[in-house]
């Protein structure tokens, strides 16, 4: 299990571009991939504003829009293809291009050889290829906003017939083809990601440090690779005999069809057999995004606390059980597709288990919060934001699980509140926690500590602000996905007060966001120099320099002798012990010292 | 140049006045023999902001009209064989949307000849143009008042070219599209007119939305007028 | 306690902002300005108590764990003086909060298994059938006739006077009554059983009645069977719940609900397939 400590440093001779551009260390790497997600994340952001422009103010005309974007919106109104593509996008693009970009290529490939001492991935080519293949699925994804017809508006669950033949609907054209060829590349990209990750942290943990021994954060990224390597390729799948229905005549998703006018599809196909497929890799996908975030969490609670990690073993177990649950509970999603009842019994069954582990985390971050010490950092504020966000939006989806309740509120804005809440904010506050965490040790400087609490704070009530009173719309029975609600008897007429509401909230709490955007690009070249520890945290990465050459050690490997979460230990002086740090007594690569 | 482009000009002016002196009418009529159809009954439940235009009830459609003189109207009457060419006239064909239904409900229009839409309602419609020849477009009009022009390229004919409304579907429309000028649609005396043809033999087809085509040959001396009548049976 | 500690205000703000969401989400929930639609259908009764025994317990927890999350974050700020707690096992707390809430989640099962199941029943033999089509963006509608069957239908006979694609040579399909869609209303007796065979002729839709508490997807190539039992007369509004294309949100139907009676008087008024397909 545990490697020589000796390896060599190779130094072969780097240039700019090997250095920045193409480059192999996974530091760098990371770093294209978090700024790549983020500049993703500002689009989808924006979407998002659009998206809120309409819902608040339906029918009222806005003519910057159209001059911006002439396609999309006429006089000054947004029409319905375009509100519909904003959505498809906006989903997309924050699942799967923002925060499982962020959170897995982003800090899984920073965080892993360095909490792990190791001196790059496994196949660092392989990691350069999968940031490459990445950056192209995002080309391919932004120039799907220019093409005949726009991107694709079939929902980000691309469901078809809608998303499969090109009459549907003006974005099922070209759009809906890059979407699909985007989406592959996507996942290419995070398989290269999944094989990488697992196997560094499989064979290149440094001495000492047995898997019992690893961070919570590499934990959570190690189950995030497995969840996405079995379950990425039933998507990629999936698109690519849903681009043989579109273009080569198949029918594996189409049945004969009447569309607008005419003859369609073919013979047997089954729209929802993409469904399954899809939700296959769609629900462990939310667990993706939702993991890596938890281990942060964990790692940022325990640091700002000074207080060990409460439960890590099952923590450890809990994460487990979550990603096996996940792999079976991908029906309840289609409760009331048509899919047999007795399915749904079985999947209701699964997925209202999933809140056992779930409830377990909870507990174990509050109990590591109780007789804490809580230094009350930027990074520290987020990680409380993602357990309070967490919790409200892993309750609502008790309600979702069980089917007989879940049929009114199916496809409902309460449906968009619980998402948002346990998988969209959480993930996002999983992010930013673990930027301010993690930006001296990436960039050696530091943030602007007043400005990022001010982000969190105008972020954490915003977010309260825009997405609790969906669950309200939701419980009314306010559908999701409608460009307009003023046609129905049965939407209470202060919908539109709601709507407005929160729209106002989107728009302050979007803006708020650019308070985070100057005090990264500002604190790249102008932040005060990081040291090596500023925050007296225990993992290795803290042990390296601020931020970590090339190989991030020195000539000999650090050497582990402890879990990574000896905070406020009775013996020792400090409050804080490094994993590094020799037990008295005990040789290296032990059990050192009870935890 | 200039001296050039003026004779042209004058020698076309020439030319088209002598044809002129030598153009046929065909005109007639459009009757409808036995049990008439029930025209749909549109009901605008289905969009608040229509139902209230027409204050909640339900409005005759377009599809089967029945004139008191026992004719129909919205039948398309052309030249099915026999005539070409003629310069398209860059008037515009206008169709209306108005409260929430297509006007007119069929027309003809030339190759290269500018089609206006307009939306004359305060609301949002969404032109959906549904061709086999012509493409297909789909245009959002979100306010009263806009106007869109359009060309079309090919000679087409309804059923296959039609116009509908994604968010009112019972809103529908017919176009001809034809690469002459020799087209009419009939009236509310199901009468039409069309004018200007050269002598010749020509093949004369009708058109209606519900009960197909029915078509005679008319052989026309230059500068002559004749009456035809269609009978449209059920 | 009156020494200045570092991390105070945030603290402090953090236990603020907490009870005033909460308080927020307590006062507007049991307050109800925005409640369920309406009940008009016997199956929702069940559903909507299912309903309020899910909120009971997620609202009592989710008071629970953010007032204790918000607390335990004021109580153990920031205090340079003081050293924190070192402990990170306590076997009987974290089997206790293992097996509350697996007991909890089993009862939920049971409770939602059941009710499921019983929502899923075959439904009563004679039951009222209607079948309802999606089509972008509007709603046909089916009745069987005096036969009480439905004729076969087949995507490739469709055309503009047989828009459901109704195959008249069947003996079955001579008395159905079908109205195009956006053309019919969907007529429905109060007090009894009522199947509504779901289709679809080009994308997903789903056919969602919020005052009957039922939504179920339209799926193209099959043939989808709901029931529930509307229990008051009215008109009621028939949603499309199923993202179906850019006129999905006008995508209106509407559902009359009146005795028996009146419902037969009413089909017996309309025009078959004889009639209208030559």
């Amino acid at each position: 299990m545990v490697r020589e400590t000796t390896t060599e440093v190779h130094h072969h001779k780097e240039t700019f571009l090997t250095r920045y551009i193409f480059s192999m260390d996974h530091k760098v790497i990371a770093i294209q991939y978090l700024i790549t997600a983020l500049a993703m994340g500002f689009i989808g952001l924006f979407l998002s504003w659009l998206m809120r422009i309409q819902l608040g103010w339906s029918g009222r005309q806005f003519p910057f829009l159209s001059r911006l974007f002439p396609g999309g919106v006429e006089e000054g109104i947004i029409k319905p293809e375009f509100y519909l593509a904003m959505v498809t996008m906006h989903g997309t693009i924050m699942i799967f291009f923002f925060i499982t970009a962020a959170l897995v290529g982003g800090f899984g490939n920073f965080l892993i050889p360095l909490q792990i001492g190791a001196r790059d991935m496994a196949f660092p080519f392989l990691n350069m290829l999968s940031y490459w293949v990445f950056l192209a699925s995002c080309i391919v994804l932004v120039v799907s906003f220019f093409v005949t017809g726009g991107p694709a508006a079939a929902g980000w669950t691309a469901y078809p017939p809608l998303s499969g033949v090109a009459e549907a609907i003006p974005g099922s054209g070209l759009g809906q083809t890059l979407w699909l060829l985007s989406l592959a590349l996507f996942i290419a990209s995070s398989l290269f990601g999944s094989l990488n990750y697992i196997t560094t942290t499989l064979n290149l943990r440094t001495k000492g440090l047995s898997m019992g021994r690893l961070p919570l954060t590499v934990w959570a990224l190690f189950i995030t690779a497995i969840l996405g390597l079995l379950s990425f390729p039933v998507l990629l799948a999936a698109a690519i005999m849903l681009l043989f229905d579109r273009h080569l005549g198949t029918s594996f998703f189409l049945p004969r069809l009447f569309i607008a006018g005419h003859q369609a599809g073919g013979e047997g196909g089954n729209p929802i057999l993409w469904q399954h497929l899809f939700w296959f890799l769609g629900h462990p996908e939310v667990y993706i995004a939702i993991l890596p975030a938890m281990g942060i969490t964990s790692e940022v609670l325990a640091t700002c606390c000074r207080k060990p990690i409460f439960g890590y073993k099952a923590m450890v177990l809990s994460l487990l059980a979550i990603a096996f649950l996940s792999f079976i509970v991908w029906g309840h999603h289609m409760f009331v597709s048509g899919m047999n009842p007795l399915l749904g019994t079985a999947f209701m069954t699964t997925t209202l288990l999933i809140a056992v582990p779930s409830a377990v985390k909870t507990f174990n971050w509050l109990a590591t919060i109780w007789g804490g010490n809580i230094k009350f950092t930027a990074a520290a504020l987020f990680a409380i934001g993602f357990v309070s966000v967490f919790t409200t939006g892993g309750l609502t989806g008790i309600f979702l699980g069980n089917p007989p309740v879940d049929i009114q509120l199916h496809d409902t804005y309460f449906v968009v509140a619980h998402f948002h809440f346990v998988m969209g904010t959480a993930a996002v506050f999983g992010i930013f926690a673990g930027i301010y965490h993690w930006f001296p040790k990436m960039f050696g400087r530091m943030m602007n500590e007043p400005l990022a609490k001010a982000h969190f704070w105008l972020t954490f009530i915003g977010v309260y602000l825009i997405f609790f009173p969906m669950h309200y719309l939701g419980i009314s029975g306010v559908p999701r996905r409608f460009y307009d609600f003023a046609n129905y008897d049965f939407i209470p007429p202060s919908v539109s007060g709601v709507n407005i509401f929160i729209s106002i909230a989107a728009l302050i709490v979007g803006a708020a966001q650019i308070l985070f955007l100057v005090n990264f690009v500002w604190s790249l070249w102008k932040g005060p120099k990081a040291e090596k520890n500023p925050w007296k945290a225990t993992t290795l990465e803290w042990q390296a320099e601020s931020p970590p050459p090339h190989g991030n050690w020195g000539p000999q490997l650090p050497t582990v002798y402890r879990w990574a979460y000896d905070y406020s230990r009775p013996d020792a002086t400090e409050d804080f012990v490094p994993q590094t740090v020799p037990v008295v007594g005990a040789p290296a690569g032990t059990d050192g010292g009870k935890h | 140049m200039k001296f050039v482009s003026r004779l042209a000009s004058l020698f076309a002016v020439a030319f088209a006045t002598s044809t002129l002196w030598a153009q046929g009418t065909i005109k007639g009529k459009v009757v409808f023999q036995g049990t008439p159809l029930k025209p749909r009954m549109i009901s605008m439940k289905q969009d608040k902001k229509c139902d209230a235009l027409h204050k909640g009830k339900p409005v005759t459609g377009d599809d089967f009209v029945l004139n008191p003189n026992g004719t129909l109207q919205w039948v398309l009457v052309y030249v099915k064989s026999g005539a070409k060419g003629g310069k398209a006239p860059s008037k515009p064909v206008v169709l209306t949307q108005h409260e929430c239904i297509y006007r007119p409900h069929v027309f003809g229009i030339m190759v290269g000849q500018p089609l206006e839409i307009r939306n004359d309602d305060p609301l949002l419609h969404n032109v959906h143009f549904v061709s086999k020849k012509n493409g297909t477009f789909n245009l959002g009009q979100p306010v009263k008042g806009m106007k869109t022009q359009k060309v079309f390229r090919s000679p087409e004919l309804p059923p296959s070219s039609y116009f509908k409304c994604d968010v009112h579907p019972w809103m529908r429309a017919y176009v001809g599209i034809f690469d002459h000028p020799y087209f009419a649609v009939t009236d509310s005396k199901g009468t039409f007119t069309i004018s200007g043809l050269p002598a010749g033999t020509y093949e004369i087809e009708a058109w209606h939305e519900k009960l197909g085509t029915q078509s005679q040959k008319v052989t026309l001396k230059a500068g002559e007028t004749k009456d035809i009548t269609f009978v449209f049976k059920r | 306690m009156v020494k200045k500690q570092k991390g105070s205000i945030h603290a402090g703000l953090f236990l603020l902002v907490t009870i005033l969401i909460v308080l927020a989400a307590v006062v507007i929930t049991a307050g109800r300005f925005w409640w369920l639609p309406p009940l008009a259908s016997e199956h929702g009764a069940w559903t909507d108590r299912l309903f309020v025994v899910t909120l009971l317990i997620t609202g009592i927890v989710f008071v629970l764990v953010q007032i204790a999350l918000a607390y335990f974050v004021f109580r153990h700020r920031d205090d340079p003086e003081r050293r924190a707690a070192y402990f990170h096992d306590n076997k009987p707390l974290e089997i206790t909060w293992t097996l509350v809430p697996a007991v909890i989640m089993t009862l939920l099962i049971v409770s939602g298994g059941r009710l499921w199941s019983r929502i899923h029943q075959s439904p009563p033999e004679g039951a009222y059938e209607v079948e309802v089509w999606g089509e972008q963006f509007k709603w046909a509608l089916r009745y069987p006739g005096k036969d009480g069957q439905f004729g076969r239908t087949d995507i490739r006979l469709i055309n503009d006077t047989n828009p459901l694609g109704i195959d008249t040579k069947d003996p079955a399909s001579k008395d159905d009554i079908f109205f195009p869609a956006g053309e019919g209303e969907l007529h429905l007796p109060v007090g009894e059983p009522v199947v509504v065979r779901l289709r679809s002729k080009d994308v997903l839709h789903s056919f969602y009645v919020p005052a009957f508490r039922v939504k179920q997807d339209a799926v193209p190539g099959m043939v989808i069977k709901t029931w529930f039992v509307p229990t008051k007369e009215g008109e009621f509004e028939l949603v499309c719940a199923e993202l179906c294309g850019l006129g999905h949100y006008q995508m209106r139907g509407i559902v009359i609900v009146e005795p028996m009676e009146k419902v037969q008087e009413w089909l017996s008024q309309q025009q078959t397939v004889m009639d209208v397909i030559p």
